[in-house]
C-alpha cells in the first residue's frame, strides 16, 4: 500500500503557501470537461460542491437524506475555532496548531493540522460574507467564548446553533451553485459502491431510496464527505442515518482506514433512561465555561443534589486538573466521569451519571445571563428529562460523538485510490486521537472549502483520462453486486429485526472499544462480531420490497456493514498498545490513571488493508514526524 | 402506557392510502414520540408487518426531518418542539393519538408518514442566498452588524426546514419558511444588494409549487419548532413590496460577466 | 407593467391589493355608518344629508365607481385566492385541529360572500327599491321616512343585524390583517393593530344594528 503523505518540503508556515503555487492549475474554459461526484452534503461535502461548482466543474452531489441541509453537521452545536486573536489574549496560528496537535496527543501530522490552523482565519471570513449570523457584541463585532482544550477564546459560535448555522451557509452557497446549473444535487440517494477503472476511481454506483433504482455516475474523480462511523455503537450523538457504508465500501475496494480505534467519547450528553433509547443527546461542551462538574464524596448518597452540603461534593476535575478545571479535553472529562461512576459514586437512574451543576453561575450572571447563552440547551434538556436545569443541577453522561478515524488520505486529501479524495470526519487527518472541541466544523468548512479547491485541480492537470461512461464493465457489475446484495437481505426473511441486531452490535462495541479497551475484552469482542455477522446473514428479517421507499432495507446495508466494520475497530484497538486521546488501553496507564503514550513503538498512522472477506487485514504504517513541536506527555494539570 | 394509534398508511404516491389503527402497548413515559413509533415497528416487524415509514434523522429537533401530524398539530401538542423532542409524557395513557403526515400539494406523501419536500430546496434554490464565491472576501469584522440586527436575524436563521409551517396553515402556505430566509439575509449588511431580486424570485417559485396563500391566520407560528414570529412574514411583504417597485425585470442568468 | 403582474399574479402582492381594497371599502364603512347615525338626529338633518350626497353629482360617481372596483377587485381576488389555497391542500387531515387561528379568521370567504349578497339586497332595498312596494307611497326625498318603513319588518331589521354580525366578523380578521399584509406588522405597533380589528368591528356591529332595533323598538319614528 503506497503512503507516501506527499507532505510538502520547507518550514512549517510556508508549505501550505508554497504548495498552492506549486500545484498545477486547469484553465477555466477546461474545467467544464471535468466530472466531479460529492458524496454527502454535510459541511465538508456542502462546501467542496459549492466551491468546485463556482470554479466551473460539473459536480453531482449525493445524500441520503430528503435535502442537502439535514446533514449531520447541522446538529453540532458549540462553535467553531479560528485562530483570529480579535480578543487578543495571545492567540495566533502557532498556538492554534500547536493546540490541536497536543489536544490529539501528538497522533496527527503536523502539515495538516498547520493548514488547518491557517484557513481557519479564511472560514470565518467567508461565513459572514454567506449571512451567517455568528454572535456578535453590542460594538458589532464577533464574540468568542473559550472551549476545552485552549487557555484563549477562539470559538466563533451562533447561539447552541453553529453547525445548523454554518451549514445552512455552506447549503445557501450549494443553492447558488444548483440554481446556476453548474451542480446537480440527488438527494434521497444512497452510494452503494466505488467503482475503479483502470486502478483510479470513476464513479459511483447509487440507490434511489424512493423508487429503489440502482443506477451508475462517472466522473473523474469522486469525494467522499460521508462522516463518521460512531452508530457502530448504535447509541451515539449521531444522527440515525449515519453509517460507514460510503466508507467501507471504498475501503474494501482498496482504500486504506486509518486508525479506526480513534473514536471520542463526548463528556457531556444526556445520560440514557431507557431501554426503548434510541440515541444521545449531546449537551454543548462551551456548558463547561460556566458548570462545574461533581459527584457526592460519599458511596451510595441518594440525597437530592441541592441537600448534599458543599463539602460532601467532588468537583473531580477542578481538582485534578487545577489549570483546566471543568475545561480539560474531551477525552479526560469523559474517562473521569467513568472512573467516577465506577467508583459507585455516579447519580440518577442507573448510577451512571455527574452533576453538571450552574447553581455558582445562576448566582454570578443571574438566569438570564446563563438563559442567554444556553436558553435552547437548557430548554432541551428539560424536555427530555423533564427537569429544570436551572433549579437542579443537570445530569451528564459521556457518550460517543466523533471518530477521529477515517479512510487515509495524503496531504492534498486524496486516499491511496488514485481520484477518490476524502473530507471531513470521514478522512483521519487532522484530529490525532482526540479532537478538540469546535474543531470539526473548522476542518469540514476548511476541506471543503479551502483544501480541495486547490489539491483536485493539480490531480486533474497531472493525469491523463480515458473516456470512462456509466456505461462501461466495471460499472455494470459493481451495479449487480449491489442488486444482489438488496436481493440478499429480503430474501433471508429470519426473525431479528435490523434494530436488533445493531443495538447487540453497540453494546458489544461499548463495552468491550468503548471508553476503555484492554486485550481480554477486545479478542472477546473478535470472537462475538463475526458471530453476530454470521447470524445477521442467516437470521435478519428485511420486509418490504427493494423497488420502493424501504426504511428496513437501508439500515439492514448500513448494519452489515457495520458488522464488518466493527471487527476492524476492535483489531485496530487490539494493535495499538499504549493509550493516546480517545483510544485508552487500560493496560497502559500512569500510576494516577492517565493515557500513556508509546512513542516508541506506536508514533504512526495505523492504516488498515482490506484483504477479503474472511481474511485478517493487514496493517501498514506511515510514520509521523515532528518536527516542530516536541512529543511531550500532555498535562492539564 | 397503552395508546390506540391512528396511522396514515400509503404504499407509495401512487396509493391511495388510509388511516390503519394500531395498538401500542407498554410505551415509556420517558420515551421521544418517535422512541415509541420505534417500538411499534419492532412489534410490526415481528408479527411480519411492514414498519410505519416516516422521516427522522437527528432526534434531537434540528435537523428538520420529523414530520408528523399529531392530533391534528404538526410536531404535536407540545409548543416550540418537534416530534423527535415530544415525549410521551405529553400523552394520557388510553389515548387515541391520530398520526398523519404533511398533507399539501407541493408535498407528496411518498410513502405512510414521508413526503416529498424538495419544494423547500427548490424555493432556497430560486434565491434563498447570497452570491459570494469561495475565495478571500474582506475580514470578517470590517463590516460591524448592530447586534440588534444580528439578533434578529438570527431569530430567523434558526429556520429548519421541516414545514410545519405549510402544515399547520389552513391553506398551506410556506411564508412563514420563507419569510425566515428572506428576513434574515435582508437584516444583515452582506444580503443586500441582492435583496430585491432574493424575494421576487423566491415568491415566484412559490407559485410555481402550488402552495395556497397567506391569510394572516398565524398557525404558522403556533406550530413551528423553532418558535419563528410572523413579524418576519411582515417583514417579507415589505421587502416584497419595495422589490416590486424597483427591481426591474431579473435577467436570465446571474448578472452579466 | 411589471409592477401590475407583480401584484395581480403573486401571491404577496395580491394579498396586498386585498388588503388595500379592503381598507377603501372599510372606509366606505365608517363613512356610511357615520352618515346613517345623523338618523338619531332627526329626520331634517338626516334627509339633509341625503340630499347634500345627491347634489354631490359627477364626484358622487366617482366615488362609487372607485368603490364598485375595489369592491369587484376584493371579491375576485378573494375567490381567486382562496380556490388556490383549497387547491393546496388536496387530501385535508382526518383529525383536523385548529391552534390559534380566529374563528373570523377561519371564515372570511363566508362572510365575505355573505356581505355580497347582502351588499346586493341592500342596494335593491333601498337604492332601488326594488323589494318593499310600501316605498313607493312615501314622498320624494324623504329618507328618513323610507329606513323607518324599511325596518318596521321585524324580519327585514333582524336580517339586517345578521349581516352587520358577519360584517363585524369580517372587520375583525380584516383590520388587523391589513397591517401584517402591508409589512406594517411590528413589535411596537402591534398591540395595537391587533386590536383595531376588534374595535372596528364593535363599533361597527353596534352602530349599524342600533338602527333598525331602534326602529323596531320605536325610538325612532
Amino acid at each position: 500500500m503506497n503512503l507516501d503523505s506527499k507532505i510538502p518540503s520547507g518550514p512549517l508556515e510556508g508549505k501550505w503557501e508554497k504548495h498552492k503555487f506549486d500545484m498545477k492549475l486547469v484553465n477555466p474554459a477546461n474545467r467544464r470537461k471535468y466530472d466531479v461526484i460529492v458524496v454527502g452534503s454535510g459541511l465538508a461535502g456542502s462546501s467542496a460542491a459549492a466551491t468546485l461548482g463556482g470554479l466551473g466543474y460539473n459536480v453531482k452531489c449525493f445524500c441520503f437524506q430528503d435535502s442537502p441541509r439535514r446533514a449531520h453537521s447541522i446538529a453540532a452545536q458549540g462553535g467553531i475555532n479560528a485562530a483570529k486573536n480579535y480578543q487578543g489574549d495571545g492567540d495566533s496560528v502557532r498556538r492554534l496548531f500547536y493546540d490541536t496537535i497536543k489536544g490529539g496527543d501528538f497522533r496527527a501530522r503536523e502539515a495538516n493540522v498547520h493548514r488547518l490552523a491557517e484557513v481557519s482565519r479564511n472560514i470565518i471570513d467567508q461565513c459572514v460574507a454567506q449571512g451567517v449570523p455568528f454572535a456578535r457584541d453590542y460594538g458589532g463585532l464577533l464574540d468568542n467564548r473559550s472551549f476545552g482544550g485552549a487557555q484563549v477564546s477562539r470559538t466563533f459560535y451562533a447561539r447552541g446553533q453553529t453547525g445548523q448555522q454554518l451549514l445552512l451557509g455552506a447549503y445557501s452557497a450549494l443553492n447558488r451553485e444548483i440554481n446556476r446549473g453548474s451542480v446537480k444535487m440527488y438527494p434521497r440517494t444512497e452510494m452503494l459502491e466505488l467503482v475503479m477503472v483502470d486502478g483510479k476511481a470513476r464513479g459511483i454506483v447509487v440507490r434511489n431510496l424512493v423508487t429503489g433504482e440502482i443506477s451508475s455516475h462517472a466522473a473523474h474523480a469522486v469525494i467522499l464527505a460521508t462522516g463518521g462511523y460512531g452508530n457502530v455503537f448504535f447509541l451515539s450523538t449521531n444522527a440515525k442515518g449515519c453509517n460507514v457504508t460510503a466508507t467501507w465500501r471504498a475501503h474494501k475496494k482498496g482504500a486504506g482506514f486509518a486508525n479506526p480505534c480513534y473514536t471520542q467519547i463526548h463528556p457531556t450528553c444526556i445520560p440514557v433512561s431507557g431501554d426503548y433509547q434510541s440515541k444521545l443527546t449531546l449537551m454543548s461542551e462551551s456548558l463547561r465555561n460556566d458548570g462545574r462538574v461533581w459527584v457526592p464524596k460519599n458511596k451510595g448518597d441518594t440525597r437530592p443534589a441541592h441537600q448534599i452540603p458543599e463539602e460532601e461534593r467532588d468537583y473531580y476535575l477542578e481538582r485534578k486538573y487545577p489549570s483546566f478545571g471543568n475545561l480539560a479535553p474531551r477525552d479526560i472529562a469523559s474517562r473521569s466521569a467513568k472512573e467516577a461512576c465506577d467508583a459507585g459514586l455516579g447519580v440518577g437512574p442507573g448510577g451512571l451519571g455527574v452533576y453538571l451543576d450552574f447553581a455558582d453561575s445562576i448566582k454570578r450572571v443571574g438566569e438570564d445571563g446563563i438563559k442567554k447563552k444556553y436558553g435552547n440547551l437548557f430548554h432541551m434538556y428539560q424536555k427530555i428529562t423533564a427537569e429544570n436545569p436551572y433549579k437542579t443541577p443537570m445530569r451528564i453522561y459521556p457518550a460517543v460523538h466523533y471518530t477521529m478515524g477515517g479512510l487515509w488520505v495524503d496531504y492534498n486529501l486524496m486516499s491511496n485510490i488514485p481520484g477518490l479524495f476524502v473530507l471531513g470526519e470521514a478522512n483521519f487527518s487532522d484530529h490525532g486521537a482526540n479532537r478538540l472541541g469546535a474543531s470539526a466544523l473548522m476542518q469540514g468548512l476548511a476541506d471543503g472549502y479551502f483544501v480541495i479547491p486547490y489539491t483536485l485541480p493539480n490531480y486533474f492537470a497531472g493525469e491523463k483520462f480515458d473516456k470512462v461512461t456509466a456505461e462501461n464493465a466495471a460499472f455494470k457489475e459493481a451495479e449487480n453486486e449491489v442488486r444482489s446484495r438488496t436481493k440478499a437481505f429480503l430474501s433471508i426473511k429470519g426473525s431479528r429485526t435490523v434494530d436488533s441486531f445493531h443495538r447487540e452490535l453497540g453494546k458489544i462495541m461499548w463495552d468491550k472499544c468503548g471508553m476503555e479497551r484492554d486485550k481480554a475484552g477486545l479478542e472477546e469482542a473478535l470472537v462475538k462480531i463475526p458471530k453476530l455477522r454470521d447470524e445477521f446473514w442467516q437470521s435478519v428479517k428485511v420486509l418490504g420490497d427493494g423497488e420502493s421507499l424501504n426504511q428496513s432495507l437501508e439500515k439492514a446495508g448500513r448494519v452489515a456493514d457495520f458488522l464488518e466494520f466493527g471487527e476492524l475497530m476492535c483489531r485496530d484497538a487490539l494493535h495499538r498498545e499504549e493509550s493516546c486521546g480517545g483510544h485508552f488501553r487500560t493496560e497502559h496507564q500512569t500510576e494516577d490513571g492517565e493515557a500513556k503514550r508509546n512513542d516508541e513503538q506506536f508514533c504512526y498512522v495505523g492504516v488498515w488493508e482490506h484483504k477479503g472477506m474472511g481474511q485478517k487485514s493487514a496493517v501498514h504504517k506511515e510514520p509521523l514526524v515532528f518536527e516542530n513541536v516536541k512529543l511531550a506527555t500532555r498535562s492539564y494539570k | 402506557m397503552d395508546l390506540t394509534l391512528h396511522v396514515w398508511r400509503q404504499k407509495n404516491s401512487k396509493d391511495a392510502g388510509k388511516m390503519e389503527t394500531i395498538e401500542a402497548k407498554g410505551i415509556s413515559e420517558n420515551a421521544s414520540f418517535l422512541e415509541m413509533l420505534d417500538t411499534v415497528n419492532e412489534n410490526l416487524q415481528k408479527n411480519g408487518k411492514e414498519p410505519i415509514a416516516f422521516d427522522h434523522d437527528c432526534r434531537e429537533g434540528i435537523c428538520g426531518s420529523c414530520s408528523l401530524v399529531i392530533n391534528g398539530e404538526p410536531h404535536g401538542p407540545e409548543y416550540g418542539t418537534t416530534s423527535c423532542q415530544l415525549h410521551m409524557r405529553s400523552f394520557k395513557s388510553g389515548q387515541n393519538i391520530f398520526i398523519e403526515p404533511w398533507r399539501a400539494k407541493a408535498f407528496p406523501v411518498l410513502k405512510d408518514l414521508v413526503v416529498d419536500r424538495s419544494a423547500f430546496d427548490r424555493i432556497q434554490q430560486a434565491g434563498g442566498f447570497i452570491s459570494v464565491n469561495t475565495g478571500s472576501p474582506q475580514d470578517a469584522n470590517s463590516i460591524p452588524v448592530p447586534k440588534q440586527d444580528a439578533d434578529k436575524a438570527f431569530d430567523a436563521a434558526v429556520c429548519i426546514g421541516c414545514g410545519a409551517c405549510v402544515a399547520a396553515c389552513k391553506n398551506a402556505s410556506p411564508m412563514l419558511f420563507m419569510s425566515a430566509k428572506v428576513s434574515q439575509l435582508s437584516l444583515l449588511p452582506q444580503g443586500k444588494p441582492e435583496r430585491e431580486r432574493r424575494v421576487l424570485a423566491m415568491v415566484d417559485q412559490m407559485k410555481k409549487e402550488g402552495f395556497g396563500n397567506c391569510t394572516n391566520q398565524y398557525e404558522c407560528e403556533a406550530a413551528c419548532p423553532k418558535e419563528i414570529s410572523v413579524e418576519h412574514i411582515a417583514r417579507m411583504n415589505r421587502e416584497y413590496f419595495r422589490a416590486a417597485l424597483r427591481e426591474e425585470t431579473p435577467k436570465e442568468g446571474h448578472g452579466g460577466e | 407593467m411589471k409592477l401590475c403582474d407583480r401584484l395581480f399574479n403573486s401571491s404577496v402582492g395580491a394579498k396586498m391589493l386585498m388588503a388595500v381594497t379592503g381598507l377603501m371599502l372599510t372606509g366606505f364603512v365608517l363613512a356610511h355608518l357615520s352618515g346613517n347615525l345623523l338618523i338619531f338626529a332627526g329626520a331634517e338633518k338626516f334627509n339633509a344629508y341625503a340630499a347634500g350626497l345627491k347634489s354631490l353629482g359627477a364626484l358622487l360617481w366617482v366615488a362609487r365607481l372607485g368603490l364598485l372596483g375595489a369592491f369587484v377587485l376584493h371579491v375576485y381576488l378573494a375567490v381567486k385566492l382562496t380556490a388556490e389555497n383549497r387547491s393546496a391542500r388536496p387530501v385535508k387531515y382526518a383529525h383536523e385541529a385548529t391552534i390559534q387561528a380566529s374563528f373570523a379568521s377561519r371564515y372570511m370567504i363566508h362572510t365575505g360572500l355573505m356581505m355580497a349578497a347582502f351588499i346586493a339586497f341592500h342596494l335593491a332595498h333601498y337604492t332601488f327599491r326594488w323589494t318593499d312596494p310600501s316605498f313607493a307611497s312615501l314622498p320624494e326625498g324623504d329618507i328618513y321616512a323610507m329606513v323607518i318603513a324599511g325596518f318596521s319588518s321585524p324580519a327585514v331589521s333582524g336580517f339586517y343585524v345578521l349581516a352587520m354580525l358577519a360584517l363585524s366578523f369580517h372587520l375583525c380578521h380584516g383590520v388587523s390583517s391589513v397591517f401584517q399584509t402591508l409589512g406594517l406588522y411590528h413589535g411596537n405597533l402591534n398591540p395595537m393593530t391587533e386590536k383595531l380589528g376588534p374595535i372596528v368591528a364593535t363599533i361597527v356591529f353596534v352602530g349599524f344594528s342600533s338602527i333598525p332595533l331602534a326602529v323596531l323598538a320605536g325610538l325612532v319614528k
